[in-house]
C-alpha cells in the first residue's frame, strides 16, 4: 500500500508537460540533423538522436500511450526521411516509448546514471528490434555487431545523459 | 469489456500501433519469392502477407467447397453408376434374353432344315406342326399341335420326326389336334426288326415304354437291332424308324411270346416339331440299298439321262440302259439298265415271308406301302442289311440271281420300283426312269395299286 502510494505520489510530481513547439521542434531537429548531418559528419552516425528524444519524452510524460505515440511518428518521420521502409524506425521506437514511459513510472530517470544505464538499453534493444524486423519482415540482412553496438550504446548513453540534463529546462509542470 | 479496454489501454494501444506500422511496412516492402528472381521485381510484402494469410482461409474454403461439391458430385455419380447399372443389368438382361431367343431360332432352324431334308427324303406329303401342349398324365400319352382341320389333318394321320415315327393323329379340331404317341397303352403299329425281319406289333406300356409283342420265343432278337415300321396297320408308312431293341423278356400277357423292349428313335419326351404326314405316296422306293445315305435329288440326277454327265454316258456299257454304270453298281444290282418302259410293279416282295412270322393279323401281308418314293427313303432304310435274315425269305422273288453276294437274303420289300412314281410334293422325281426289280430279268408282275389315303 506504501509503495502504491508513493508511486502516485511520484507519478503526481514527476509528470511533466511540454510545449506544442518543443513536442514538435525537438524531435523534428533531432531527425534533420541524424538525416542530413550524418552525410556531412559520420561519426555522428554512431547516435540515434531521435531514440534519445523519444526517450527523454516517453520518461518525461510517464504515460505510455503518449510515449509510444511519440516514438512511432518519430520513428515514421525518421524513416522516411532516411529513406528506408517506413515502419522500421517506426516500429522499434514505439517499443521504446512504451518501455521507456512505463518505466519511468517505477524508476528514477531524473538521476544522470540511471539516465545512461537506461539510455544504453533502449538503444540495444532498439537495435535489436530494428535488426529483427529488418530481417524478419523486410528481408535484409544486418549483422550483429556486438562491440559496435555495444559502443554505440555507451555513447548514446553519455549522449543522453548530456542531452536529457539540456532538455530538462523545456520541462513544464502542471 | 470497457473495464478490459481501460485496463489493458495501453498494450492494446501499443498492439494497433505496432499492427498499423506493419501494415504501412509491408505496403512498402516487396520481397522476391525466389532470390535467384530477384530482378524480377519482387511482390510487395503486404501482398505476400495478404495471400500468406488469406491462403489458409481460402484453402479450407475451396477444400471444404471441393469437398462439398466433390461429396455431392460423387453422389451424384453414385446414383448415375447405380442407375447406369441397373440399365446395364437390363441391358445384360435383354441381350440374354435376345440370345436365348436367338439360340431358339438357330436351333429350330436347324431342326426345321432336319425337317426339310426330312421331307425331302420321304414321298409325301407333311404338314410341320408344333407341339403346344401335351397330356400331362402318365395315364395318357397325348401331345397337342398346332394344326388342325383346317390345315388338313385328318384322324389316325401318322406323325413322325426325322428320327422316327411319333403316334398319329387321335383327335382332330379346326385349329388343332391331339396325337396319340406310340408309347400310350392304347397305340400300336406294324414294326419288323430291320435286320431278322421279325414282324410284331409295337405297343405302348404303362411306364411308357415300348414293346414289340407277337414274337414267338423260338426267334433271334438281338440287342441294338433297328426297329422299322412294317407299313402292315395302313397307317405309319413303311421303313419309317422306331428305334432300337434293348431288351427281350417273355411277355407277361401272353407266354406264348416275347416282349421286345424298344427304346424309341425319337425323344417322346421331348418333341417340339413334328411332321403330319398327310398324304403317303403309292411308290415302292426304287432304292433299297445305298452304300450310303444319298439325297433324291443326287439319285434322280443319277439316272436322269438329262442329268448325266458325258464322260459317264461314253463309259457307260452299251446297254441300252440310261443309267449310269455309276448308279448301277451302287445300288448293288437292284437297278436295271434295260431302258425300257416302266414295268409294272410286284407286290410286296416280302409278304410271303412276312405273313408266315407274323402270326396275328399284321397287316403287312396286305400292306402295299403306297407313299414311300425311292428318293425320300431314309438312309437308315437304305442301307443293306448288316446281318442276313435268319429265317431266310424265299419269297422274295424279285431278288436277281445275279445280285452281288451282298446283298442278304431277304432284302427288303422296297427294292421293287414303281414303274410310274406318281409327283408328289418333295423331292420326289416325277419321271422315274425304267426299272424293274433288282437285276432280275422276269417281267415283274402288275401290282395292284391302293389308292392314296
Amino acid at each position: 500500500m506504501n509503495g502504491v502510494v508513493s508511486l502516485t505520489s511520484r507519478e503526481e510530481v514527476d509528470v511533466h508537460h511540454f510545449s506544442w513547439p518543443v513536442s514538435l521542434g525537438i524531435p523534428a531537429l533531432a531527425i534533420f540533423i541524424q538525416v542530413y548531418l550524418t552525410r556531412q559528419i559520420h561519426f555522428i552516425e554512431i547516435f540515434d538522436l531521435p531514440l534519445l528524444v523519444t526517450i527523454f519524452f516517453a520518461v518525461a510524460r510517464r504515460r505510455p500511450v503518449p510515449g509510444m505515440i511519440t516514438g512511432a511518428l518519430i520513428g515514421t518521420v525518421q524513416d522516411a526521411m532516411a529513406g528506408i521502409p517506413i515502419g522500421l524506425n517506426g516500429i522499434a521506437k514505439t517499443m521504446i516509448g512504451y518501455l521507456a514511459s512505463s518505466l519511468g513510472v517505477k524508476l528514477d530517470v531524473d538521476n544522470p546514471g540511471s539516465r545512461f544505464l537506461m539510455t544504453s538499453g533502449f538503444f540495444l534493444i532498439h537495435h535489436l528490434v530494428f535488426m529483427v524486423i529488418d530481417l524478419g519482415l523486410v528481408g535484409a540482412s544486418q549483422p550483429w555487431e556486438w562491440g559496435h553496438n555495444v559502443i554505440a550504446a555507451l555513447a548514446n548513453g553519455f549522449l543522453a545523459v548530456v542531452l536529457f540534463a539540456g532538455l530538462d529546462r523545456f520541462k513544464q509542470r502542471r | 469489456m470497457e473495464n478490459f479496454f481501460s485496463r489493458y489501454k495501453n498494450p492494446l494501444v501499443l498492439m494497433a500501433v505496432l499492427f498499423i506500422q506493419v501494415i504501412a511496412l509491408a505496403t512498402q516492402v516487396k520481397r522476391a519469392e525466389d532470390p535467384k528472381a530477384a530482378n524480377s521485381g519482387g511482390t510487395r510484402l503486404i501482398r505476400v502477407w495478404t495471400v500468406t494469410a488469406i491462403t489458409p482461409f481460402e484453402r479450407m474454403l475451396v477444400g471444404t467447397g471441393h469437398f462439398l461439391r466433390n461429396t455431392w458430385h460423387n453422389y451424384v455419380d453414385l446414383h448415375n453408376v447405380r442407375k447406369q447399372n441397373l440399365e446395364l443389368q437390363q441391358e445384360v438382361a435383354r441381350l440374354k434374353m435376345e440370345q436365348v431367343r436367338l439360340r431358339e431360332d438357330a436351333y429350330q432352324a436347324q431342326r426345321l432344315q432336319a425337317l426339310l431334308g426330312f421331307k425331302e427324303r420321304f414321298v409325301g406329303r407333311v404338314l410341320p406342326a408344333q407341339v403346344i401342349a401335351t397330356s400331362g398324365s402318365e395315364q395318357s400319352r397325348v401331345i397337342s399341335i398346332d394344326k388342325g382341320s383346317h390345315d388338313g389333318v385328318r384322324a389316325d394321320m401318322p406323325v413322325i420326326t426325322p428320327d422316327g415315327i411319333v403316334g398319329k393323329v387321335k383327335e382332330v379340331f379346326p385349329l388343332g389336334s391331339q396325337v396319340l404317341l406310340i408309347n400310350d397303352r392304347e397305340s400300336g403299329a406294324g414294326v419288323v426288326l430291320q435286320n431278322s425281319r421279325l414282324q410284331g406289333v409295337l405297343r405302348g406300356t404303362s411306364g411308357g415304354g415300348l414293346d414289340v409283342s407277337g414274337i414267338t420265343p423260338d426267334e433271334k432278337v438281338e440287342i441294338g437291332e433297328p426297329v422299322v415300321t412294317s407299313g402292315g396297320d395302313l397307317i405309319y408308312p413303311r421303313g419309317v424308324p422306331v428305334g432300337t431293341v434293348t431288351g427281350v423278356s417273355p411277355d407277361r400277357d401272353n407266354g406264348t411270346f416275347l416282349a421286345v423292349k424298344v427304346k424309341p428313335a425319337a425323344d417322346l419326351n421331348r418333341l417340339e416339331e413334328v411332321l403330319v404326314v398327310t398324304e403317303v405316296a403309292d411308290q415302292i422306293p426304287a432304292v433299297a440299298e445305298s452304300p450310303a445315305p444319298q439325297r433324291a435329288a443326287d439319285i434322280l440326277a443319277e439316272r436322269l439321262p438329262s442329268v448325266s454327265k458325258p464322260e459317264e454316258d461314253a463309259g457307260k456299257p452299251a446297254t441300252g440302259g440310261t443309267v449310269p454304270s455309276t448308279s448301277a453298281q451302287g445300288r448293288t444290282g437292284t437297278q436295271s439298265t434295260t431302258g425300257k418302259k416302266p414295268a409294272a410293279l410286284k407286290k410286296d416282295a416280302t409278304l410271303p415271308a412276312d405273313q408266315k412270322k407274323t402270326p396275328g393279323p399284321t397287316p403287312s401281308t396286305k400292306a402295299t406301302v403306297q407313299g414311300v418314293a425311292a428318293s425320300t427313303i431314309p438312309g437308315s432304310m437304305a442301307k443293306p442289311k448288316a446281318t442276313p435274315s435268319p429265317t431266310p425269305t424265299p419269297a422274295v422273288t424279285t431278288q436277281h440271281p445275279a445280285a452281288p453276294a451282298s446283298q442278304p437274303k431277304g432284302a427288303p420289300s422296297n427294292q421293287v420300283k414303281r414303274p410310274k412314281p406318281q409327283a408328289v410334293s418333295g423331292a420326289v422325281a416325277p419321271q422315274q426312269p425304267e426299272a424293274t426289280d433288282s437285276g432280275s430279268q422276269q417281267p415283274p408282275a402288275p401290282v395292284q395299286e391302293r389308292p392314296p389315303r
